[in-house]
């Protein structure tokens, strides 16, 4: 079942899910059983922060230290797209 | 060389048909009614090129598919090929003929996905609507192999009147078998289908609640099991985006070479396909006339020309459009703008209202069934 993810959870790819740079398109792709996503930079950076280890607290440490942005606005950004990518069973946590 | 009317990006899922030989009978199969030969298929080494164009031209995703996509015996080469190109596998299969040392030479080349088939989730009725005895068991076996095997798997429903009423014991099978994804898909009415629809098509009140039962199992599954639902469209008042527009986003190749903008796309007469034996597959792509005949919003005649929608539907199905009015350059009769509209809706009300006939199993024309299925190309 699927819950509500938080500071602490720790997010990664769904087995059978990988990203990969789209040299045609121009920009990274993530790629799932008979599904493309196409990403945007920020999106690109979170996932590739998504190792299932690291929490998520942590990322939005590191995003925020990154593009001195205030921690709480960039953790609930990413809150809210990683519980999307989930909910479409894309990341696990 | 005639230049693009209408510029196209690049595709981004590549079917790969790579025969039509297939042990089961399903009625609504979606393969043509005029069946390639096991003579005319593309050889390995022909493959083999067509998936590094693919690749180069941007394609993200091959689902390997036919017919039996396991008849053939360099599947394994191709799916090697394929992950060696970056591309996502697939493999999309009735999956009779899979066997453990079968699944692990696939597994071994790179295969990530493996979509399995379903007629229905009664044994007996499964076996009928295929053709197949023994087949569900087969199926159901296998399916948990995939996973035994730490694959990706989807669950493939194929539903319609004759086993529409087992939705929500197809949602939990998909379920106990742990797929990832399942694909609740109507049977759409071309070729094999339509010549079947009368026996096939649900009546509305069955869709709605299909599409009800659907919306639940979303709620109720969410991040657990994903949920694909392909409605049949005639009880609809707009069309589908079909294959997300016509050549742009996707190729089918048949067994011989052919390119077509979708795998029904043979039942459009006077449409010229070309092959990849004869050009490259980015050439056909952005010129082949199949292609550019239907692509972008410059062929559309009133109403879609001047409909906001566009380029949100494309206009629905021009397969579609050919079934029901003869002319594939017409709106789809599935819009409401359509003046066929009211016929497609009263058809599909009477019909499947109608007692079933017996089916018209898929098989190829006039030969015995030796020849279909050399003994030589089925694993025993």
């Amino acid at each position: 079942m699927s819950s509500a993810l938080t500071e602490t959870s720790r997010p990664g790819l769904s087995p059978h899910t990988r990203m990969k740079n789209d040299a045609a398109r121009g920009g990274w792709v993530l790629l799932a059983p008979e599904r493309v996503l196409m990403l945007d930079a920020i999106a690109a950076e979170i996932l590739a922060l998504c190792d299932g280890t690291a929490e998520i607290g942590a990322i939005a440490d590191e995003l925020a230290r990154r593009h001195a942005a205030p921690r709480e606005e960039v953790l609930d950004d990413i809150i809210e797209m990683l519980q999307g990518l989930r909910d479409k069973g894309l990341v696990t946590a | 060389m005639n230049a693009p009317t209408n510029p196209v990006g690049p595709p981004l899922a590549l079917l790969a048909e790579l025969t039509h030989r297939c042990p089961l009978g399903c009625p609504y199969c979606s393969n043509p009614l005029t069946l390639d030969r096991v003579r005319d298929e593309l050889d390995t080494a022909t493959w083999l090129r067509v998936i590094d164009e693919a690749a180069s031209l941007g394609v993200l995703q091959i689902h390997f598919s036919g017919g039996e996509p396991l008849v053939r015996r360099d599947l394994a080469t191709l799916i090697g090929h394929a992950r060696k190109v970056g591309l996502y596998t697939n493999l999309i299969t009735s999956a009779v003929l899979l066997d453990a040392p079968r699944l692990e030479s696939l597994k071994a080349a790179g295969l990530e996905h493996v979509q399995i088939s379903f007629q229905d989730t009664d044994p007996a009725n499964a076996d009928r609507i295929a053709l197949y005895e023994g087949g569900h068991e087969k199926k159901l076996a296998a399916a948990r192999m995939v996973r035994a095997a730490g694959l990706a798997l989807t669950i493939n429903a194929v539903m319609h009147r004759q086993n529409l009423a087992h939705l929500p014991e197809m949602i939990a099978l998909a379920l106990d078998l742990g797929a990832g994804r399942l694909e609740v898909a109507h049977v759409q009415y071309y070729g094999w289908a339509l010549a079947n629809r009368q026996s096939l098509i649900p009546p509305r009140e069955e869709v709605r609640a299909a599409v009800q039962a659907v919306a639940e199992a979303r709620e109720r599954l969410k991040g657990q099991l994903v949920i694909d639902h392909v409605v049949p469209d005639y009880y609809a008042r707009r069309p589908k985006a079909c294959m997300g527009g016509w050549a742009q986003q996707f190729l089918n190749i048949a067994p011989s070479g052919l390119v077509l903008p979708c795998h029904a796309a043979q039942g459009i007469p006077g449409l010229r396909f070309d092959s990849v034996k004869e050009r490259s597959l980015g050439e056909i792509w952005t010129h082949s006339e199949a292609f550019t005949r239907f692509r972008g919003t410059s062929w559309m005649p009133e109403p879609c020309r001047s409909c906001d929608r566009r380029e949100i539907d494309f206009g629905g199905c021009r397969c579609q459009a050919m079934a029901l009015t003869g002319d594939a350059g017409a709106t789809d009769p599935a819009c409401e703008l359509s003046p066929h509209h009211a016929r497609l809706f009263e058809t599909a009300s009477a019909e499947s209202a109608a007692v079933p006939r017996e089916f018209t199993y898929r098989r190829y024309a006039k030969t015995p069934r030796e020849e279909e299925l050399p003994a030589e190309e089925l694993p025993v």
